[in-house]
């Protein structure tokens, strides 16, 4: 059977790994290339790579490290950041990278997606999408909208797409993959956004993967039972080292989750 | 060129596609050499041939077209290994053409006679992308220590039926072949270049045949 994949996710700035609390505040992690070694090794299904300031910047990834990267590791990997045009994205994709993810270039350019996918295929395009629950929306009943330039926060700012018609919106025009971040939840652990994720599942038919708020192995049990999403995405839980790969998958496997063991 | 080629050397046919470095880097992690070439002869001249690919294809076939490696290919006849889309070109045609004419077949290297159609996924998502079991594997040399049950990489959505060319099987929605072979050539529908330690098996599998 297909198993749910479990993802650490990099955030990279300046070749180093660095994590924030609801993207802010970003503290240095550790080296790109140990720490991807370590978590294949560890048993990871796959890894995603963000450079968080590509996008506000208006640079492109340092793509350097991606080929160091490719060198080391035996699984999949995508890489995100400032992925702006096809040529931007065949640099990375033959440097050894198995995916690319673009976010605020979709929202400014969303004919990107169709020309990435007729290109290098559907299976490499992932489209990441930043979403916040704006509480006093929609005349205070709330409403999750999408956010663009979210690794600056002197640029961040709400686009007019809501989270589930941007999902229907880039699936027509051929994105492989959806990885949605609850921005809501990132990093303050207190479990993955399980309304917004099975209300998105609902009107998702490629993989859809979960980010933001995973603290504790029950969050990573609840995301796949209760909103069936193909995988989860993590970072301060690994790099922190509160949750341990192995006791991971061994406990989603203990309670009828397909997963690779490590 | 030829004259560069030593004896026991492996090459990585350059289809154009995007993925020669990531399979360059599995061979080199096991301390094999391979030289990535689009050159006919030394492609001929090599002992090993591995054939990868990404994408769609229509377009893969149009390139090993344009390059000039179509009778090249066919007439190999040391050991051949296809990755995913490589795997898929290795077989008589596919229907992936391209999102504008479903319709179209896709003539392949026709080395291995089969066809390869959409992925009868019975409503599951597509594309089947992540790791995936297999269910049946049969006596091949490049599938030495290989059990039924182990994990591998897939993303695709077109897949060969179960034939008699099936080495492996893995079932999504329906039952598929996760690698096929015929003669010199064997194709895995699977990346064995991002499966772990399970797929650098096959790959040294085979290098060492």
């Amino acid at each position: 059977m297909l198993a749910k994949r479990i993802i650490p996710c990099l955030d990279v700035r300046d070749g180093k790994v660095v994590k924030g609390v609801k993207f802010r505040n970003h503290e240095i992690i550790g080296d790109i290339v140990p720490l991807a070694e370590k978590y294949a090794q560890a048993g990871a299904d796959e890894l995603v790579f963000y450079d968080i300031t590509a996008s506000s910047d208006g640079r492109v990834v340092d793509k350097s490290w991606v080929s160091r990267i490719a060198e080391v590791i035996d699984i999949p990997f995508c890489v995100a950041g400032g992925i702006k045009t096809e040529a931007d994205a065949r640099q990375i994709l033959m440097m050894g990278a198995d995916k690319i993810s673009i976010n605020s270039p979709a929202l400014q350019d969303p004919e990107l997606i169709a020309r990435l996918a007729d290109h290098f295929g559907q299976q490499c395009v992932v489209v990441g999408i930043d979403s916040y629950f704006n509480s006093e929306a929609n005349g205070g009943a709330g409403e999750y909208q999408v956010y663009q330039f979210t690794g600056d926060e002197t640029r961040t700012q709400k686009t007019t797409w809501t989270t589930f018609d941007w999902i229907e919106k880039v699936q027509s025009l051929g994105a492989g993959e959806i990885v949605l971040n609850c921005m809501n939840q990132d990093g303050v652990r207190q479990g993955y956004d399980l309304a917004q994720l099975s209300q998105a599942r609902a009107v998702c038919q490629v993989p859809l993967i979960a980010s933001g708020g995973a603290g504790v192995i029950e969050h990573f049990t609840e995301v796949f039972k209760q909103a069936d999403v193909d995988g989860a995405l993590a970072a301060s839980v690994f790099h922190k080292g509160v949750i341990a790969m192995d006791q991971l998958k061994q406990s989603l496997r203990d309670q009828n989750i397909e997963i690779r063991p490590c | 060129m030829a004259n560069t080629v030593s004896q026991n050397s492996n090459v990585i046919v350059d289809t154009g596609c995007a993925n020669l470095s990531s399979v360059k880097f599995a061979v080199e992690r096991l301390g094999f050499k391979a030289l990535i070439t689009d050159d006919l002869e030394t492609i001929k001249g090599a002992d090993k041939v591995i054939l990868p690919g990404v994408g769609n294809a229509k377009h893969a076939m149009a390139n090993i077209v344009k390059k000039d490696l179509v009778v090249t290919l066919q007439q190999l006849e040391q050991p051949v290994l296809g990755f995913c889309l490589g795997m898929q070109l290795m077989a008589q045609s596919s229907s992936e053409s391209s999102l504008s004419d479903q319709n179209e077949i896709i003539n392949c290297l026709n080395v291995i006679p089969t066809e390869v159609l959409p992925l009868e996924a019975d409503g599951l998502r597509l594309p089947h992308m992540g790791w995936n079991t297999l269910t049946t594997v049969t006596d091949h040399p490049v599938f030495a220590g290989i059990e039924p049950g182990e994990y591998f990489y897939f993303v695709h959505s077109f897949a060969a039926p179960v034939s008699e060319y099936t080495v492996a099987s893995c079932q999504y929605g329906s039952d598929f072949s996760a690698a096929i072979a015929h003669n010199n050539f064997i194709g895995c529908q699977f990346h064995p270049e991002r499966s772990g330690s399970a797929g650098s098996k096959i790959i040294k599998n085979f290098l060492e045949l």
